[in-house]
């Protein structure tokens, strides 16, 4: 075998490389995100339900808001009626963020966590963060 | 084990089956499809919206400040202070500008120098809709040209076709030269155009558009398909000009012009 070092060399090289979204995340494993839900308009709601089961939410929710922003935008049509035949305005500025306007500690800490930066905040205003 | 060529067939027909009915009992959106979508039952509805602007209602300055400030207020258009940089919906430019080709050298002094209220046309043949690669730009049912920036790749193939101006380019974040942004409406991002969209989401509440409720009666929105509609009677009772009418675009944007009382009596006195 002629240039074993530098073939022996180029593998480690390219390991190194090939490895490096692994140990450049070794050590900032943080834990499980739990995402609040306590925003005064949360508290205040009687039944305190988001527009589809929360299952369907966590795992579906970009979905719904690909939806939603087609159907509003390029259809005209801003009135969602969810499973159980409820009324929504189809907003994620004044619907969605209404309820949920501890972005910071709903949105971004799983968002965080998955290392996902949706960039709907470039241009929809977040809420201020209110206090409870 | 060993297995030949017609099992082995078998077998991965049977596996590409199940990880069809495996996709499909997985598949997202089975609330979605139980779901519905619907207008607002407040939405104001035409079969072609259009608008007549009243030249002889804009006197002062003051006029025209308020019918542009609303737009720009609510729909959080930025400021940057340089003609560079400039976003803008509604905005005012001169007969010379807006009406290219029809001065001439002896029309009223008045009229000369007189900003005309100017946005984009809503054309019912957009060239910027044809060009646009994404269909960003589209049109909808009720005349509107519409934008979807969530689409806008920013190509400015549609600022290229328009003929009138009507759309800008954000060059720079539009958010730090917003002074009061509206919570309720988004800003733009750097990269995307933008232009009036005869204010879609105050008709869908069933407000009439923003420049026209602050412009005390000198701008008028309605269905021109509509023969009962304000928008007919004052074209039927006025003479009326549209911005570069031989381009064919069709402009829904209709100009009520300002001609001095004093011309138009002397005008009758010689008939
Ligand atoms: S005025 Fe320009 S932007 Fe508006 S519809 Fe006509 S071509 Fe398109
Ligand atoms: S800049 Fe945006 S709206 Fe204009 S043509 Fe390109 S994609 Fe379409
Ligand atoms: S119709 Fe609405 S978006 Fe268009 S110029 Fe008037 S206020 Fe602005």
């Amino acid at each position: 075998m002629y240039d074993g070092g530098k073939i022996l060399v180029g593998i480690v090289i390219f390991v190194l490389f090939a490895a490096f979204p692994f140990y450049n995340n070794i050590g900032k494993v943080s834990a499980k995100p739990e995402p609040k839900l306590d925003t005064p308009v949360i508290q205040q709601l009687s039944e305190k339900k988001c527009v589809e089961p929360k299952d369907f939410m966590r795992a579906e929710h970009m979905q719904l808001l690909n939806n939603w922003r087609d159907f509003a935008i390029r259809e005209g049509k801003r009135v969602y009626i969810n499973s159980e035949g409820k009324e929504f305005k189809i907003s994620l500025q004044n619907t969605c963020m209404n309820c949920h306007s501890n972005k910071k500690e709903f949105c971004d800490k799983c968002h965080n966590y998955a290392a996902v930066k949706p960039y709907c905040w470039t241009c929809h205003i977040e809420p201020k963060e209110k206090q409870l | 084990m060993s297995m030949d060529r017609r099992e082995f067939l078998k077998i991965a027909g049977f596996s590409t089956i199940g990880i069809g009915v495996g996709w499909i009992l997985s598949r997202p959106g089975e609330f979605l499809e139980a779901s519905q979508f619907l207008q607002t039952k407040e939405l104001l509805k035409a079969k072609q919206w259009a608008m007549v602007v009243d030249m002889r209602r804009f006197k002062t300055e003051e006029d025209y400040r308020k019918v542009i400030d609303a737009c720009h207020k609510i729909h959080n258009v930025p400021d940057f202070g340089n003609p560079k940089d400039e976003i803008k919906w509604i905005w005012a430019d001169t007969f010379e500008h807006a009406f290219p080709g029809q001065e001439n050298e002896f029309m009223p002094e008045s009229m000369k120098h007189k900003p005309f209220i100017l946005l984009c046309n809503h054309c019912e043949n957009p060239p910027c809709v044809r060009v646009c690669p994404t269909k960003a730009t589209f049109k909808r049912k009720d005349g509107i040209t519409m934008q979807d920036l969530h689409r806008c790749i920013g190509c400015r193939y549609c600022m290229a076709a328009c003929p009138f101006g009507a759309r800008s380019f954000n060059y720079r974040d539009p958010r730090p030269a917003i002074k009061e942004p509206n919570p309720e409406y988004p800003t733009r991002m750097i990269g995307v155009v933008e232009k009036c969209t005869f204010c879609e989401e105050r008709l869908a509440k069933g407000q009439i558009p923003a420049c026209v409720e602050a412009s005390n009666g000198a701008l008028t929105f309605g269905d021109i398909a509509d023969p009962n509609s304000e928008v007919r009677r004052l074209l039927n009772t006025n003479y009326t000009i549209r911005r570069k009418a031989e381009l064919g675009t069709r402009p829904v944007v209709y100009y009520i012009l300002d001609i001095p009382t004093s011309v138009v009596s002397g005008g009758e006195s010689n008939a």
